[in-house]
């Protein structure tokens, strides 16, 4: 009974949690005729590669999803680096001021983005960096660098003081020893900070949207969303269910190879505090 | 150079980004909602006082915003966390395969909002959606509904996939509240005679509440903000019934080029949002010092 029931159950999540994808998966290879028929088709026969052929002739898939990659590496580089500077710090402060630092930087990420947007905007825009990779990049290191830092900070800590100690005495410099100790010995959370950051990025749409307007330069949220809203009529289903496949393809294969990462990364900073 | 110095220069870097990111803009926000844009040829800015929070006071379209923002966040809110608590509980048994599915489980929240936005909206479609015919096999409805063309509908749409989205994160940090009770507990528990309702209902939870109650604070404010499910799907429609502060700011901001306006509805909008908020950690400090 209690196996019965607990099958059903994780059945139930599983479907749950994939239907919606495996929904745009047939959509993107089922006939057009097959796709506008009711009652509804549900397995494409046979299934057809043209959407996804029609959407890159139509659509500059790679440009978007290379600018997705390039804004994303180079936020996630700055966030961790960054973050690991001023974990590395904070981690051997007094704990009240380490403590109200983590609390501000916390509070800080919480600001919905929607206060940030215009003054952002005029800044970009002020510097020349609409269209252009900084304009996103930076932005997005400093909003996820509150959460990198909450996670590098719990990750520094666990190294024994006794190391840096002795690393000191070696007379490494504090530089050298954050790079050559402390670095190396807190590594699993540096990845685990960077896939979450890395994450973010990619999925961020309401700045992406704002600040690039040439195909050129937009990433793969604002490009494919942006199929959708006023022109969501003139689009065939298949393509843009093609679409979505393409931009979501990442991210499945990041959650599939670092489930326990991610998991543990999102839970460390939210149960501490 | 003293271990104060070289502190404070590590700390450096995140302080001059968070400063110019996030300070700055802040500020100048404030500083925006205190003043009046005209549209004379040009657009210029004038100090206008707290014209914009006037005008915000007799504003029902704002207000309507402010409605739509609760409802969603509220129902959105209770749903992912009854839901991810229900998801943590049978994440936290042992059988086999448990490894494959939380990776399963947890791939929704990785997957990029406006973009699933576009498939909840084709899920959706009123002519072909694969709503209506499943709804329809299972004889539930009669005849295809329209349903991003109601009101109603169009915010139930939003709420699920919000909720498909996020349930993760809740139960991820249930899960590891559930990890963290002692199996002593609830074995004391089973021998004083509970049942499993009765263990769940008062052990289980009341030791969960530190966990949920960080969770649900995380999800009200993001749920809050909620821009990208509203402009993929809705754009706010129809007639205005979904649309949310972040939407009629940013509808200001860009579309009618009244910055001062978008301004005040950002800051007011968020201010808005801290006052429960504030009261619901109020409770949460009291009930822990009790």
């Amino acid at each position: 009974m209690r196996r019965v029931g607990l099958a059903l159950a994780t059945a139930l999540l599983a479907a749950w949690s994939l239907a919606p994808v495996a929904w745009q998966l047939l959509t993107a290879v089922k006939p057009d005729a097959q796709i506008t028929r009711t009652p509804t088709v549900y397995l494409p026969d046979p299934p057809t590669s043209r959407h996804v052929t029609a959407l890159l002739a139509r659509k500059p898939m790679a440009v978007y999803l290379a600018n997705s990659l390039a804004v994303s590496a180079v936020a996630t580089t700055l966030a961790v680096g960054v973050a690991a500077l001023a974990a590395a710090a904070l981690s051997r402060s007094a704990a009240a001021s380490r403590d109200r630092a983590l609390l501000g930087l916390l509070l800080l990420a919480l600001f919905p983005p929607i206060l940030l947007l215009f003054p952002l905007y005029e800044g970009v825009r002020a510097l020349g960096w609409v269209n252009h990779l900084p304009g996103l990049a930076l932005p997005y290191a400093a909003l996820n660098l509150p959460l990198a830092v909450w996670i590098l900070e719990s990750g520094f800590r666990q190294i024994p003081r006794e190391l840096d100690e002795a690393a000191r005495l070696d007379g490494l410099g504090w530089l050298a020893r954050l790079a050559r100790v402390q670095a190396p010995l807190a590594a699993p959370s540096l990845v685990t900070a960077a896939i979450l950051v890395f994450i973010f990025c990619w999925n961020e749409f309401m700045l992406a949207l704002t600040f690039m307007t040439r195909d050129s330069h937009k990433t793969v949220t604002a490009g494919i969303a942006s199929i959708g809203g006023a022109s969501i009529y003139e689009i065939p289903w298949g393509q843009l269910s093609a679409a979505v496949l393409l931009a979501t393809a990442p991210l499945v294969l990041l959650v599939l190879v670092f489930e326990r990462r991610i998991a543990g990364g999102l839970t460390r900073g939210a149960v501490k505090g | 150079m003293s271990s104060r110095t070289s502190r404070l220069l590590l700390l450096a870097p995140a302080a001059l980004l968070v400063t110019v990111v996030v300070g700055l803009p802040v500020l100048r926000v404030l500083q925006l909602s205190l003043m009046r844009a005209d549209l004379d040829g040009g657009i210029s800015l004038a100090w206008g006082g707290l014209d914009a929070y006037a005008r915000l006071w007799g504003d029902a379209r704002y207000w309507t915003c402010l409605r739509n923002t609760a409802v969603f966040t509220g129902a959105s809110v209770a749903l992912e966390t009854a839901l991810g608590v229900a998801f943590a509980l049978v994440l936290h048994q042992r059988f086999h395969g448990r490894g494959a599915l939380r990776a399963l489980v947890l791939l929704p929240w990785a997957l990029p909002t406006a973009v699933m936005a576009l498939a909840w909206a084709w899920i959706f479609n009123d002519s072909f959606g694969v709503a209506n015919d499943l709804l329809r096999r299972l004889g539930v409805l009669e005849r295809p509904v329209a349903w991003l063309g109601e009101p109603a509908t169009a915010m139930a749409v939003l709420v699920l996939a919000d909720v498909w989205k996020t349930t993760p994160f809740v139960a991820l940090v249930v899960l590891a509240g559930l990890q963290g009770i002692p199996e002593g507990v609830l074995e004391a528990a089973r021998v004083d005679g509970l049942t499993a309702w009765q263990r769940l209902r008062h052990v289980t939870l009341p030791l969960l509440t530190p966990a949920l109650l960080v969770a649900v604070v995380f999800r009200a404010i993001q749920a809050y903000g909620a821009f990208d499910l509203v402009y993929v799907i809705t754009g706010g429609g129809p007639g205005g019934s979904t649309e949310t502060v972040s939407l009629y700011a940013f509808q200001h901001y860009f579309r009618y080029l009244d910055f001062a306006y978008g301004s005040a509805v950002a800051v007011q909008g968020v201010l808005l949002a801290l006052l429960p908020l504030a009261l619901l950690l109020r409770w949460a400090r009291r009930r822990e010092a009790r």
